[in-house]
């Protein structure tokens, strides 16, 4: 019985790492004011570069490099479209999902199905690893699950402990009063979604460098629009991204471990989004925006000088 | 010396200046896909050749084509309608499941006893109705609890994805199938004819055709009409006129939706005979719908065109998965960059960019 | 950087398209003066100040400190030189905290945790300049008055040598504005300088030192608060001498169209904006409504055309109950309306201008049947309109959003006149406009009075209410001070009603 559960929360631990780090890229990119539905795309592109870097230069440490730059690159896109060209965020986003997920395909289509040469080592935490129960599942994890830790609590302290986290929250909040504040607005938004960007690709690179070890067409597996829906159940906030993305990463798990005893996986498969929907509408009940902290001007573009 | 760009609201842009904006968007994206085949080492003029004569160039991809502009047309025209009202409904996928899942009841059900003609009508209209009672759901939520319908109709996409999945491996899974996911196939009552030689079942192209020159007339010429339009340009003035904004956009997504939902009859009745995986129903029309709406500039009857563009495009990237070996997703490089470009294009329409050298103070 | 001794502007200039906001505009001030700017809506204050906070660039002229002529780019260089700006609608973030507000933008706020250490610097401030504020209250829980503190502390905090404030007093109880002033007597006295912008005779006597007056964009007069009175400067703000001889011919009132029976109505933020308000409009009679806008004007006629519901008293319209009706059956009823921001709310910019003109009239059986509508009588009715109001437009299928503000004016009140509607809401219908503009709406306006209609006219523009107007009602904060025939009234008693004495 222990060796199931601490096999079922090791895997929750890992199918959530994935959705932990696109989620925090997520909620700093719509802090700022910018919708970004583009992250089933730009984690499959993370996906494909980390993997063929990997494999061409036998360090996965690159392939996370250059898997983040991927990530950046292709944001980038995102970024030039709905801030400097002012056009409709949620068109730009959903190109930006077909753009990276054919791309990705397009690019990886000889290496599917090609094994990872080396493999990512995971960090062993001297002494407290040897916790019985768990010590094995919280200290002896992979390289990606410690830096989406420590960036989240990062992005946590940034964006509620720094002057920094205070200019994103209020470009997002209300660019005409930040801009009144001598702060430039296109910049603050323009950093934000390349980092959420970078966050993306970081999170497709563990999908193919620790979750699967291979390249396959449809790794992302609708990963991107759980983190659009756990960006809203996490309320906008780094520390509640955790509870939400190993919940979610759970349900993952859960829907192949209950299958056996006659549950079947669809229905859970549902709940993510279920649960999404009813935090939207418990918000709605209470009148909005202001209870969900859900950020004033998202996905509205801003002109200079506008009211 | 310093470049400096200055970017001014452009007042009024003629027809010849949409078009040949339009030509050059489309031009510059086909050049980018180009590059993208160059890089990843496919030669990009024998792709380009080949997704064409795969789609347009021979008699067989010009009826697959067709066959595939099918539902791209019916969802099209009406995301066309949802958003001339700003409605951003981007859960036309889920419509479309909710209506293959209503039309397979009653083909399951009531076909074995009723003859065609009267089984065909019902699964249409069964089909529309779910797909627009669907389609309430997240226009409801929207008026009733302003819930940004981006997300509800995103995450209901999975809902119905999964509900349909869960039917048909369960309780409606067909005995018949060979333990295949499947329900049982329709009986020849409750299948749509197909012209000779093709899978175009042609009831379906007729009311798609036909609903587009209504949706036209309904967005130029009614009342209601009109009220969306005043509704999605200008929210305020519509209060201002007393255009009642919830019946309003209720009535238009339940229109939406169940264009959509036909869209799903067609392809359970017309092509595939059963229910089955939801990817399988639907590969991405909702979305691809999206692109042929915004590429008709909204406007049904260009939707047709715009429809068929995008099928050829579908049917050309099958054409180069097989003859070239790229894979299937191939063709959404394609769908991206050309809606990257179209919406690049817009801008342009509406500012004018002005470029000029000034020598620093 | 230097403290701001002295601070000039000069031969300031500034152009919106083809309307001239400033023209030559100079003016200096030292340390320690408080400067008013006086003007009615529209004659370029605020466009001046947010030149010199440097929000927008002025196409002319140049801006001095302490005789230095300095180029500012960008609300943060004006920051840097000492200059600060209390917008009249606030720049804060709602859902943020006091302090968090205060810390957006400044400088010397520490990278980790600068809520907190400018919540410390915040008390400091407090203690000096009487100004109590909650640092860790979010803004949207904070009253106008409060709200318009932290503006003045965030100003304070950044080491602010000139304050620009632009109408403070608009949202402020007298409570509230007693309070301000003698916060801004302090600075004053600490050697900063202050610039009030206000079109409030009253408030400009009683706390500036200068006070100059700015109409059309040019200024018409200078003088210290001592060597000048309301009368003078009532004068100098509308015009050098006040017309009241516009072609009025005498007209017996008709029957009662319009009875207002002590409605109270809730505002956005307060719970009543309209406080028990009673009035009668009769036809062939002007019914003007003046006072400072913010009065609670726009919640009264928002109510009259079914665009918000009251929570109290009755509207009747030809002896019909109508309160609280939808817009569209207030629109049946006969009553029509030229709203307030005309581009906000009555048109739709981006429909052409036949469709404009049938904006809440479309379902009409003239211009519709069944479902359908019907345009070739929707075009013919814009073609009449387009000639009869002078409207100058290249055709009426091109996009209203294309026509000058003159022009999308002529055909909002066009259309709303064209209904042969029994009784017509007119809020600022001239604000903004152009002289040629302005004249010809006044005299539609009276025209139509001619032909049988009532109106009711809601203006801030004095020589508009006693031009037009056969009895002038005056609010002030969601009441009626008093209702005048016009030949009874005169310029200061309505000045004084409007500063909240009853007559």
């Amino acid at each position: 019985m222990d060796s199931i559960l601490i096999s079922v929360l090791n895997r929750t631990l890992v199918a959530g790492t994935p959705l932990l780090l696109a989620t925090l890229g997520e909620i700093i990119t719509e802090r700022s004011g910018i919708l970004n539905l583009g992250i089933e795309g730009m984690m499959a592109v993370g996906a494909v570069a980390g993997f063929i870097v990997t494999l061409a230069t036998g360090s996965p440490w690159l392939g996370m490099a250059s898997a983040i730059l991927a990530g950046i690159l292709i944001s980038a896109i995102h970024a030039f479209v709905s801030i400097s060209l002012k056009a409709n965020q949620v068109v730009s986003g959903l190109a930006l999902t077909m753009l990276g997920l054919g791309g990705a395909s397009l690019f990886g289509r000889p290496f599917i199905g090609r094994p990872l040469p080396v493999k990512m080592a995971p960090f062993r935490i001297p002494i407290l690893a040897d916790i019985p129960l768990v010590g094995k599942v919280l200290f002896n994890q992979d390289p990606f699950f410690y830096l989406s830790l420590i960036l989240g609590v990062l992005l946590w302290v940034l964006l509620s402990r720094t002057r920094w986290g205070i200019q994103i929250r209020s470009v997002g909040e209300n660019p005409a009063a930040s801009e009144a504040q001598g702060l430039n607005i296109s910049t603050v938004r323009y950093i934000c979604v390349l980092i959420g960007g970078g966050l993306a690709g970081m999170a497709g690179a563990h999908l193919s460098l620790i979750y699967s070890k291979s390249w396959t067409e449809g790794l992302t597996g609708g990963r991107g629009w759980i983190v659009i829906a756990l960006t809203i159940f996490a309320l906008w906030n780094p520390l509640r991204a955790f509870l939400g993305a190993y919940l979610f990463g759970c349900i993952f798990v859960l829907q192949y471990i209950l299958q056996p005893i006659g549950i079947p996986p669809n229905l859970l498969g549902m709940m993510p989004y279920l649960a999404t929907l009813a935090v939207l509408f418990a918000g709605g009940l209470k009148k909005g925006r202001r209870y969900l902290h859900a950020p004033a001007m998202l996905g509205e573009p801003y002109t200079k000088g506008e009211r | 010396m310093k470049l400096r760009i200055r970017i001014d609201h452009r007042i009024d842009a003629s027809p010849s200046l949409q078009v040949t904006v339009l030509l050059f968007s489309l031009l510059a994206g086909l050049f980018t896909v180009g590059m993208v085949f160059a890089a990843s080492r496919v030669n990009p003029f024998l792709a380009l050749w080949k997704i064409f004569s795969g789609s347009f160039g021979s008699l067989y991809g010009i009826k697959e084509t067709i066959t595939k502009a099918i539902p791209l047309i019916l969802i099209g025209s009406g995301l066309a309608l949802a958003f001339r009202a700003r409605f951003w409904n981007i859960g036309a996928e889920s419509q479309l499941l909710m209506g293959a899942i209503c039309a397979t009841w009653i083909g399951l059900n009531w076909g074995p006893r009723l003859p065609g003609p009267i089984i065909i009508p019902a699964m249409f209209l069964a089909g529309f109705l779910g797909g627009a009672l669907w389609a309430m759901f997240p226009a409801l939520l929207k008026v009733k609890f302003g819930i940004n319908e981006v997300i509800s109709t995103l995450m209901l996409n999975y809902v119905a994805a999964e509900l349909l999945t869960l039917l048909i491996v369960g309780p409606w899974k067909g005995v018949t199938q060979q333990g295949f996911p499947y329900t049982d196939d329709f009986p020849a009552s409750a299948t749509l004819p197909l012209l000779y030689g093709s899978r175009i079942h042609y009831t379906t192209l007729i009311i798609a055709v036909f609903a587009c020159v209504l949706l036209f007339m309904l967005i130029y010429s009614t009342k209601f009409g009109y009220e969306l339009r005043v509704i999605g340009e200008n929210i305020e003035a519509a209060r201002y006129a007393g255009i009642d904004f919830m019946r309003n956009t209720v009535i238009m997504m339940l229109i939406s939706g169940g264009m959509a939902g036909i869209a799903g009859v067609g392809e359970v009745a017309g092509i595939h005979h059963h229910l089955t995986y939801p990817q399988a129903i639907s590969s991405g029309y909702g979305f691809t719908a999206i692109i042929v709406a915004w590429l008709a500039k909204l406007n049904p009857i260009a939707a047709i065109a715009s429809g068929l563009f995008f099928a050829g495009i579908l049917v050309g990237g099958d054409a180069i998965q097989i003859s070239l070996g790229l894979p299937a997703a191939t063709v959404q490089v394609f769908n991206g960059i050309l809606l990257f470009f179209l919406i690049m294009g817009d801008f342009f329409l509406n500012n004018r960019v002005i470029l000029s050298l000034e020598r620093k103070e | 950087m230097k403290k701001i001794e002295k601070l000039e502007m000069v031969e300031i200039s500034k152009y919106f398209h083809t309307t001239r906001a400033n023209y030559k505009v100079s003016f200096s001030i030292e340390s320690g003066e408080i400067l008013g700017l006086l003007g009615e809506n529209g004659a370029g204050k605020t466009t001046l100040m947010n030149i010199l906070y440097s929000l927008i660039q002025s196409d002319e002229g140049e801006i001095r400190i302490n005789g230095e002529t300095v180029r500012l780019h960008s609300p943060k260089d004006a920051i840097q030189r000492g200059i600060g700006m209390v917008h009249q609608h606030f720049m804060l973030i709602q859902n943020h905290t006091v302090a968090e507000n205060i810390a957006l933008g400044f400088e010397e706020a520490p990278f980790f945790f600068p809520a907190g250490h400018v919540a410390k610097k915040i008390e400091e401030f407090s203690r000096i300049y009487g100004l109590k504020v909650n640092t860790q209250e979010k803004i949207w829980q904070l009253s106008a008055g409060e709200q318009q503190r932290v503006e003045i502390v965030k100003a304070l905090i950044r080491g602010v040598d000139l304050l620009i404030l632009d109408e403070p007093t608009s949202v402020l109880t007298p409570q509230e504005s007693k309070e301000l002033f003698s916060i801004l007597r302090r600075m004053a006295g600490n050697g900063h300088s202050i610039i009030f912008i206000s079109h409030k005779l009253e408030e400009i006597l009683s706390i500036c030192d200068r006070v100059l007056v700015l109409r059309r964009g040019e200024i018409v007069g200078a003088s210290s608060v001592q060597s000048t009175d309301k009368r003078k400067l009532a004068r100098m703000m509308v015009g050098r001498d006040i017309i009241f001889d516009f072609e009025k011919e005498h007209i017996e009132r008709g029957p009662l169209i319009l009875e207002v029976k002590e409605l109270i109505v809730p505002g956005d933020r307060t719970e009543r904006a309209v406080k028990g308000v009673s009035f009668k409009v009769y036809k062939n009679e002007i019914f003007g409504i003046a006072g400072v806008s913010g009065n609670g004007q726009r919640e009264l006629i928002e109510v009259i055309t079914g665009l918000r519901r009251a929570s109290g008293g009755s509207i009747l319209i030809n002896g019909k109950d109508i309160t609280n009706a939808s817009a569209r059956l207030v629109s049946d009823q006969g009553i029509s309306h030229v709203p307030e921001e005309r581009i906000k709310f009555g048109i739709v910019p981006n429909l052409f201008i036949y469709e404009n003109t049938v904006l809440k009239r479309h379902h009409n059986k003239r211009f519709s049947k069944m479902l359908f509508l019907n345009y070739q009588t929707i075009k013919s009715h814009a073609e009449s309109i387009v000639k009869d109001f002078q409207v100058t437009a290249p055709s009426i299928n091109t996009p209203i959003k294309n026509l000058s503000g003159g022009n999308i004016q002529k055909l909002i009140l066009g259309r709303e006149i064209t209904g042969e509607p029994t009784l017509l809401v007119a809020a600022h219908p001239t604000y903004g406009l152009d002289v040629g503009a302005t004249e010809y709406i006044r005299r539609q306006l009276l025209e139509r009075r001619g032909k049988g209609i009532a109106v009711l006219l809601i203006s801030e523009d004095l020589e508009e209410i006693f031009e037009l107007c056969d009895r002038i009602a005056v609010m002030f904060e969601g009441e009626i001070m008093g209702i005048l025939p016009t030949q009874e009234a005169n310029i200061e008693d309505i000045g004084l009603m409007m500063a909240g004495s009853r007559k």
